[in-house]
């Protein structure tokens, strides 16, 4: 194709982005485009996916039988979300198998909260309240993305995680209403998932490559920063409601902003996690790599008896 | 001894037992369609093991809740099957445990919904649907299994014939069940054997698989005498009200 | 390869009587029987009474979008640019 007409193709391209036109998988794209959302969803993705293990851990020693319930569905959502996300990926071209290889060969990247250990039963009600939260925050947004499936996929994402926040929530308010024990777990998660929840919604924005880019295609909606402070501005009253406090001296509300300022994350701390240097990254990705490895016996006797199952109906 | 209450415990702790098993596949499955089946599958077991234990208190009427039994008795007191205290293996040991379990479960419940009891004919009715879709699921990936590649077929004989023994245990039946059953609360367990070994023997005859020759009726989990494996169970099962015992969660 | 995998299908919806069923997304599945019991498990969470069909992603042939008119060559082809909708022969192991 001459270049000529690649810039006109661009050019509509960019036409319908700006006229909020969603652009489905047979449409022209930008390569970049492409691969950009690619990348984006497929993160997003493994995220759900890994995502799982830290909750999974707590489903055998959940302390009732509602509260297990309860853990169990969430954590079955995620797979179910990571699936919807796969799907989307699949409509640009790339296929599911080799995504997942590339997360398992530390290519591609998962959100680094799930790096972090879940050595409580209050973990459980943090990771719901602060971590479903922030990806809240995240998601809402995504659901008017430029690219149609996956704003579809968002859609019903962040309607089946409405209940997801929530459960948190009540898991700490519960314990925040215990004994003095309760109120420690309850404290002590906090203090633990505060700065990664932080962290989850990415480098500032002067040192954030992608942003600008996205913004533009209407990937993205918000900036890093503007969502990692709307999250701050949701969650710290809530936090005071229930009689947590958030672990930052440097959190004060600032009135000429109509915001609350706060303390600068640790950034050393957030780019060794990237890098696979987190408490758990090896054992995350080892265990899915296992699954996987487990697994594939019963894939391929599933293709086998498909095939001899038709070549039966044939003769 | 309350009959009906012992009975209620030995179909509640079948329902939360193979629940817990289940439920450690959750992000450990072959693909994630599959996990997402089988934590299907763990969540209705789950669920109907509350309905039971709420019922099981009632008529206990000691004021312990639904899980006060599920989360505060000794080991001696849980009454599920040897067979579903199994560990996980890998996929096609679960889905022989499940598939030898469905196939028996879906005939109790059958029968069940003519019992006398309200509440059980009820659970029965729910349950019911469930578990004709596990059957479907279990049974489905039994002859693919079966019938699959020469590695699956041989995995998954090896796991028929681990967890074979077990099954007579399905059929147990004592003075808890003679007295239900001539109230007409539960049907004659034994009468349902004929039935439940000519199904699965078709399902293992598509599957290709071969029933071991070995009848020795081994399992006394309904008496409360289990296998090595419940122990463990119940360390994660019970650790929270164990460690932090009388509170709210 | 290609016995690693399954293969795609697509999923489609009737949520209650009196709609039209409605594309809601993808998974994959050995056999037509799996793909309506996981397109259950995943896209209805065991929702009752409803309707599922399920197609094979590659027999599914679309028409292109207007905008390409003047820039490709007509012609329909398959629904999504899908590297499995290929048949590779065993023994190849990257492409």
């Amino acid at each position: 194709m001459k270049d000529q007409d690649i810039s006109k193709l661009e050019q509509k391209f960019q036409e319908k982005i700006d006229n909020d036109i969603k652009i489905e998988p047979r449409d022209w794209m930008p390569d970049d485009y492409r691969q950009t959302l690619i990348r984006q969803i497929s993160q997003h993705a493994h995220s759900e996916v890994v995502g799982m293990l830290p909750e999974g851990n707590w489903i055998t020693r959940a302390p009732n039988l509602r509260r297990k319930a309860v853990l169990l569905a969430k954590v079955q959502d995620e797979a179910g979300h990571g699936l919807y996300l796969y799907s989307a990926v699949e409509t640009l071209g790339a296929n599911r198998e080799q995504t997942i290889d590339d997360l398992h060969s530390g290519i591609a990247k998962y959100s680094s909260i799930f790096n972090y250990p879940t050595l409580s039963w209050a973990d459980m009600g943090a990771i719901g309240w602060l971590v479903d939260g922030a990806a809240i925050m995240n998601q809402v947004p995504l659901c008017r993305c430029s690219y149609g499936p996956y704003a579809r996929a968002m859609v019903r994402i962040c309607k089946e995680e409405s209940f997801h926040q929530r459960q948190g929530f009540e898991i700490m308010t519960t314990l925040m209403k215990g004994t003095v024990q309760q109120k420690k777990m309850a404290q002590d998660a906090l203090d633990r998932f505060w700065w990664p929840s932080l962290m989850m919604f990415g480098p500032n924005d002067e040192d954030s490559k992608h942003t600008a880019k996205s913004i533009n295609w209407k990937i993205k909606r918000h900036t890093n920063d503007e969502l990692r402070q709307m999250f701050v501005d949701a969650t710290v009253p809530q936090a005071e409601l229930i009689g947590l406090k958030i672990p930052d001296k440097d959190l004060v509300w600032n009135k000429e902003r109509g915001h609350y300022d706060f303390g600068e994350i640790n950034w050393d701390e957030f780019w060794q996690v990237v890098k696979g240097n987190g408490p758990c990254n090896n054992h995350r990705i080892e265990t899915r790599k296992k699954a996987k490895e487990n697994g594939l016996w019963v894939i391929e006797a599933a293709n086998a008896y498909e095939q001899k199952r038709k070549i039966k109906k044939v003769s | 001894m309350n009959s009906l209450f012992e009975y209620l415990l030995r179909l509640g702790d079948d329902s939360l037992i193979i629940g817990h098993r289940l439920s450690e596949w959750c992000g450990h499955g072959p693909i994630l369609e599959e996990d997402i089946a089988l934590s299907n599958i763990a969540l209705d077991f789950i669920g109907q093991s509350i309905s039971i234990y709420e019922y099981a208190s009632e008529i206990e009427d000691k004021g312990r809740t639904a899980d006060d039994l599920a989360f505060l008795r000794f080991d001696r007191e849980y009454k599920n099957l040897i067979l579903l205290e199994q560990p996980n293996g890998d996929f096609g040991m679960t889905m022989m445990r499940q598939f030898l379990f469905d196939s028996y479960r879906k005939l109790l419940f059958e029968s069940l919904i003519n019992s006398c009891d309200d509440r059980i004919s009820a659970i029965s009715i729910k349950s019911l649907k469930e578990t004709k879709y596990h059957l479907k699921h279990s049974s489905e990936w039994v002859i693919r299994l079966g019938d699959g590649t020469d590695e699956s077929n041989k995995r998954i004989q090896d796991s028929l014939d681990t967890l074979w023994r077990y099954t007579a245990e399905l059929f147990y039946e004592d003075d808890i069940d003679i007295e239900l059953k001539s109230s007409k609360i539960i049907p004659p367990m034994k009468e349902l054997k004929e039935a439940w070994y000519n199904n699965v023997k078709e399902i293992f005859s598509r599957a290709t698989l071969t029933i071991p020759n070995n009848n020795w009726e081994y399992g006394e989990g309904r008496r409360g005498v289990h296998s090595e494996h419940l122990g463990y169970i119940l360390a994660e099962l019970q650790y929270m009200q164990r460690a932090y015992p009388g509170m709210e969660w | 390869m290609a016995n690693k995998e399954w293969p795609l299908w697509e999923v489609f919806i009737r949520s209650k009587k009196g709609l039209s069923h409605k594309h809601v997304g993808s998974l994959r599945a050995s056999d037509s029987q799996m793909a309506i019991k996981n397109a259950r498990d995943v896209y209805t969470r065991r929702s009752e009474g409803i309707s599922i069909w399920v197609t094979k992603s590659n027999s599914i042939f679309a028409s292109k979008p207007d905008e390409s008119d003047s820039l490709y060559e007509p012609s329909d082809s398959k629904v999504y640019r899908h590297p499995t909708f290929y048949d590779i022969p065993d023994g190849i192991e990257h492409m």
